[in-house]
């Protein structure tokens, strides 16, 4: 067969090298993320003392504004880094580039719809971006109601067309990514090499595929929710207002059937990494790896039944919440075969702490953090008193901030080499990870403290009583803020190396996955001769 | 790739298409599911509806309390005439509320409904309501609206309701755009 070489901007354009879009995706996941990691600085710098000054200050917008624009920002924050960041660099970056190479496949499956998947986020991010500076609530510009965008807030509370944006940037990243879930589940079915049964299948392949059953049975019903506030908000439909027979607390049950998926769908690509990483490192196969794969198919099956743990304050009766509080308990059970298996991994393991490695343990410990406060939260009767403080804000960013976060760091390190040949300068690659490590518990832990002395989330302001935690956490902000720029030099000062100087399989005996069998980086076409699998 | 090998794509690409769609059906279908849920679980402490009263007379009294509120752009006064009743389990009772369209201007409103505790809502059951239909009110009109209620005695049965003795029964009046618009047509031609 002959294959085509492009070059120039016809090669990224047009691209339909699943290489070529993977690299394009973690780009475009670092600039949003950027972007993201910038909202959060202008929150917490405004949080570091009591009072509104800061905001105001800074934009040079009066002291109404700024409250409103804080929330604006908390909302442009959660939904950058959830459909803008984490999304495309786990599935759309890391799937795209290593779910062929290990599953030994030639290409995606449909080589020119990933194209699509790919182009739509720009436009996407730039109608989200669009949104912030155009009227929303009346007199003020962009969407404050959150990431979650109830109703009535995301109604009737927000007339401007800056939610109509919002609504329209979700439908476009979305059908971004049932395509990209479509082209994984098909590539994954259809083209293993030959020998390479599911039950052989490399376990990020494994998370990529249960995820991309994910992205298909939750994102339609969002899709389905937003076209509701969208038709309420324009075309007098009432789903979701009382005065025509609809209910608000409907948005919430569809929302978060769609929104706890979703958590998963950012995490679960994250213990596939986090497996190769730690198995690769202790040189030895992963323990359990069947209950590996098993169990986050059980993740993700639980996880749609379990959505109205966010809802425990709307008034469910106690039986309901009982259920729910079960259900969610059950989750810890895979969750705690995931994490005893990475440990017995580790066990009598060969470790070497490359920087991988040492994002992958941190990952372990500060994913456990988040998951035992996720417990915490479980139960309807604690969570009454903790729903909507810091102490939730806490908890999922434990779990996805330094969880999903530190498995995007991890991969990036480990697969750099094998991406662009060449390899990380070793010592300021450690030093990173400690400035960051240290930065993010800072930022995070103290919001544990504050959310138990009952400081409610999303609020520009807060008594003096918890004016120390908060500078303690801005002042995490600053320190991570130094992690970010040295990672941005340690990754300038790899890929502006003159000599490719990564091996094909730089890490040893440990990694065993089909991607360290090619050169690194590996050929633009690989595979022609499918590899055959014992 | 051969052309089996994309056949077989095709089918797999279909039918994961086929779940997406089915999940967006399901999505809308859960609107009339969350109503009909509503209706029969009493969920959010949406009221029941009889033809009669049960006839059984308990030995227990409940405190019935009454709410009303309008939304921010309804002008009418809408105020309960009896702040409570106490009433036995099964009996029935007749409470009044009173509206008054204080404008120059026909308005017809509606007005959604339910009782808190919300676990209770299974257990309270309206024979007639003037929420069951649209309500309309000319310039300047006052008028009387009755409920007729009563508490189901299968109330006795279940454990979760052995707290409760007392329930506020809450209605909240809209007004009815197209409906006003329509009215107001009609008594300009």
């Amino acid at each position: 067969m002959a294959h085509d070489n492009p070059t120039g901007w016809r090669r990224w354009v047009y691209s339909t090298n699943h290489k070529d879009i993977g690299v394009m995706y973690l780009w475009f996941a670092f600039f949003a993320g950027l972007i993201g990691f910038a909202m959060s600085g202008l929150m917490r710098m405004e949080l570091e003392h009591p009072g509104v000054q800061f905001l105001p200050e800074f934009l040079g917008i009066t002291e109404d504004h700024a409250r409103h624009m804080f929330n604006v920002l908390t909302t442009g924050h959660g939904l950058i880094m959830v459909f803008f960041m984490v999304m495309p660099a786990l599935i759309g970056g890391f799937g795209n580039y290593f779910v062929p190479l290990m599953i030994g496949a030639p290409d995606m499956a449909f080589p020119r719809m990933n194209n699509v998947s790919f182009w739509l986020m720009p436009p996407a991010f730039i109608l989200l971006l669009l949104s912030t500076v155009v009227e929303g609530a009346p007199g003020m510009n962009g969407f404050g109601g959150g990431w979650t965008a109830y109703a009535p807030l995301s109604t009737s509370g927000h007339p401007g067309p800056s939610m109509d944006l919002a609504i329209f940037s979700l439908h476009v990243a979305g059908a971004s990514s049932i395509m990209g879930a479509i082209n994984y589940i098909t590539t994954i079915f259809n083209m293993r090499a030959p020998g390479m049964t599911l039950h052989k299948m490399p376990l990020f392949s494994w998370s990529i595929l249960i995820t991309a059953f994910l992205l298909v049975l939750s994102l339609p019903v969002l899709a389905g929710a937003i076209t509701m506030l969208l038709t309420d908000r324009n075309f007098g439909t009432t789903f979701f207002d009382p005065a025509g027979g609809g209910d608000p607390i409907l948005f919430q049950h569809l929302f978060w059937f769609f929104g706890h998926p979703e958590v998963y769908i950012m995490i679960l690509p994250a213990f596939g990494i986090v497996s190769h990483i730690v198995s690769t490192f202790s040189r030895k196969p992963v323990f359990g790896y069947l209950g590996m794969a098993y169990a986050m198919a059980a993740i993700g099956f639980i996880g749609f039944v379990v959505w109205a743990h966010h809802m425990y304050t709307v008034g469910l009766d106690v039986d309901t919440k009982a259920y729910f509080v079960a259900a969610t308990m059950v989750i810890a059970v895979p969750t705690g075969v995931k994490i005893f298996s990475w440990i017995a991994t580790m066990w009598g393991g060969s470790i070497r702490f490359e920087v991988p490695m040492m994002y992958a343990i941190a990952f372990i410990l500060l994913f456990t953090v988040g998951g035992v406060t996720g417990v915490v939260l479980s139960n309807a009767g604690a969570d009454i008193v903790l729903h909507d403080t810091y102490y939730v804000v806490a908890h999922f960013h434990y779990v996805l901030s330094l969880g999903a976060v530190f498995a995007i760091f991890a991969g990036l390190y480990y697969w750099v080499g094998k991406m662009s040949g060449k390899q990380y300068p070793n010592l300021l690659a450690h030093i990173q990870f400690w400035i960051t490590f240290i930065g993010v518990n800072l930022i995070f832990f103290p919001q544990h403290f504050l959310g138990l002395q009952g400081m409610p989330r999303r609020y520009v302001d807060y008594t003096d009583a918890h004016a120390y935690w908060n500078w303690v956490s801005t002042l995490g902000y600053k320190v991570t803020a130094v992690g970010v720029l040295l990672f941005i030099v340690v990754m300038a000062m790899t890929l502006f190396k003159k000599k490719k100087d990564c091996a094909d399989n730089p890490w040893g005996e440990g990694a065993t996955t089909l991607e360290w069998t090619l050169s690194s980086p590996p050929p633009f076409h690989q595979f022609n001769e499918l590899p055959k699998i014992k | 790739m051969t052309a089996a090998a994309a056949n077989k794509n095709t089918r797999v690409a279909m039918m994961v298409c086929l779940l997406v769609v089915g999940m967006v059906g399901l999505s809308y279908a859960a609107v009339p599911l969350y109503n009909l849920f509503c209706k029969v679980t009493g969920y959010g402490g949406t009221t029941q509806v009889a033809e009669v009263a049960s006839g059984a007379v308990i030995d227990r009294e409940m405190d019935v309390r009454f709410n009303a509120s309008v939304h921010r752009d309804m002008p009418w006064d809408f105020k309960p005439v009896q702040v409570h009743q106490t009433l036995k389990i099964g009996e029935q009772g007749i409470a009044h509320y009173e509206a008054y369209n204080p404008t120059g201007q026909t308005i017809v409103g509606t007005a959604t409904y339910n009782v808190t505790p919300h676990k209770a809502g299974e257990y309270f059951a309206k024979i007639d309501c003037f929420c069951f239909t649209e309500q309309e009110l000319k310039p300047g009109e006052r008028v009387d609206m009755p409920v007729v209620y009563f508490i189901d005695p299968l109330i006795a049965e279940d454990p979760n309701l052995d707290d409760v003795s007392e329930v506020t029964l809450s209605y909240t009046f809209f007004v009815m755009e197209d409906e006003t618009a329509r009215v107001r047509a009609e008594q300009g031609r």
